[in-house]
């Protein structure tokens, strides 16, 4: 008996969505176990940040104020850019362009599946993260969040077997979609025709093309560009630019609209 | 209710259930041990008159929520594993450790294999046998483990 209403669940789970609201609203009992489990290593982190001498401080200031200098000169050329931008997009009477707010985040918890490449991060609907945000790291796209509990959310990582993404290359805007494979550092170009301009090296960003991620995120790097005559499609390996399993924050983008005149 | 110190059980489950979503290597994860499945054999072999398939189905659907899983896998898994060491329980305690250890086995392998079918309904792909080795991990930890709860559930009086 309990068998068959196990059965049922599992179906309805697996075919219908009627029961993400549930799981929704009972992700917040499950938080509070990945944020026990992880307690270790926040200890150690903690430790690390305590125990560090005057000189290493010292170093690390100096350090991060050079690249505030260097960050601040980049943003200046960058509010230009940005104007002309605009003017330009005006001029072909494009789509009004998307203002981003990004949210920090922390890693709590990994999904123990390792079938599944989940990460459980501690901010949700309450702080404006919604299902189907991206998630990124300072050096590229990690993810997206595929449940917004109440206070945590369940991002599904670009390398998972079951995630792909609209991608372009930077140098020349050739179009692709990259493909987790499950491996946590290898991402897969689907349909690429042989003939395509696409070498090693090339940066990919997200193209926007779903709707989904925003454009222009850095995605991942070629790798490796096999041709083979034989075979319809190109066969390329891409290495994923966010560091999957060792972001411990991670940002969530949060679309709203531009405000004009502002910032 | 507390003369009889049920607290201890819901006090593994809970320690079963922190362990199995505690962090582990990468490499690692696919010999993560099935505590829970350890501990619903353990407790319907130790008191098969009051705990039974409804318990280890309870304790499968907290698994589903907590480790984020199809939400009834580990509670269709669970029970039928429940019930399955319902029918031997007089057996299991009258083997010897190692007998205990491969019926163990077993008994998790059935566990695992009714997750690989819901593992594989969802479209996830598992490469060979690699979803038993948590079967062999939770045997091995079976001699170790339970000679300890015994003895602590018994100066508990847990009944």
């Amino acid at each position: 008996m309990l068998g068959l209403v196990a059965t049922a669940l599992i179906l309805i789970n697996l075919y219908t969505d009627w029961l993400n609201p549930v799981r929704e609203r009972l992700a917040s009992l499950a938080a509070p176990f990945y944020w026990l489990t992880g307690t270790p290593s926040r200890v150690g982190d903690w430790a690390g940040e305590q125990w560090r001498t005057r000189d290493e401080l010292l170093e690390e200031n100096s350090r991060l104020k050079h690249q505030v200098m260097l960050l601040e000169q980049q943003a200046q050329l960058l509010a230009a850019v940005r104007a002309e931008n605009t003017q330009l997009k005006e001029l072909m009477n494009s789509a009004e362009s998307v203002n981003q707010r990004v949210l920090v985040a922390q890693v709590i918890g990994v999904s123990p599946d390792p079938l599944e490449h989940v990460l459980i991060i501690d901010k949700g609907r309450s702080d404006g993260v919604v299902q189907g945000a991206a998630i990124m790291d300072a050096s590229g796209l990690l993810g997206q969040v595929i449940e917004a509990g109440d206070f945590s959310s369940r991002v599904l990582l670009i390398t998972d077997a079951n995630h792909a993404l609209p991608v372009q290359v930077l140098r020349n805007s050739v179009r692709a979609v990259a493909e987790g494979t499950g491996d946590l550092y290898r991402l897969k170009l689907r349909h690429l025709a042989n003939t395509s301009d696409i070498r090693e090296g090339d940066l990919l960003l997200s193209s926007g093309l779903g709707g989904r991620f925003p454009a222009g995120y850095p995605v991942g790097e070629v790798i490796s560009v096999k041709r083979d005559p034989g075979r319809a499609f190109a066969e390329v390996d891409v290495e994923p630019r966010g560091r999957m399993n060792r972001s411990r924050f991670v940002l969530a983008v949060l679309n709203a609209p531009i405000d004009e005149g502002q910032d | 209710m507390d003369a009889h110190n049920r607290w201890f059980i819901l006090f593994t489950v809970v320690v079963a259930l922190l362990l199995a979503v505690m962090p582990l290597p990468t490499d690692w994860l696919w010999f993560r041990p099935a505590f829970c499945a350890l501990l619903v054999i353990f407790w319907t072999t130790r008191m098969p008159q009051e705990l039974g398939v409804g318990f280890a189905w309870m304790v499968g659907l907290a698994e589903d929520l907590v480790t984020g899983a199809t939400l009834g896998a580990h509670a269709l898994s669970l029970a039928v594993l429940a019930y399955f060491s319902l029918l031997t329980y007089r057996r299991t305690r009258a083997f010897n450790p190692g007998q205990q250890l491969m019926w163990v086995f077993v008994l998790v392998g059935i566990n695992q294999l009714l997750g690989n079918w819901v593992h594989s309904l969802a479209g996830k792909s598992v490469p060979g046998l690699t979803f038993l080795w948590p079967a062999l991990t939770t045997a091995v930890l079976w001699p170790l483990i339970t000679p300890w709860l015994h003895r602590t559930a018994s100066s508990l009086r847990v009944r």
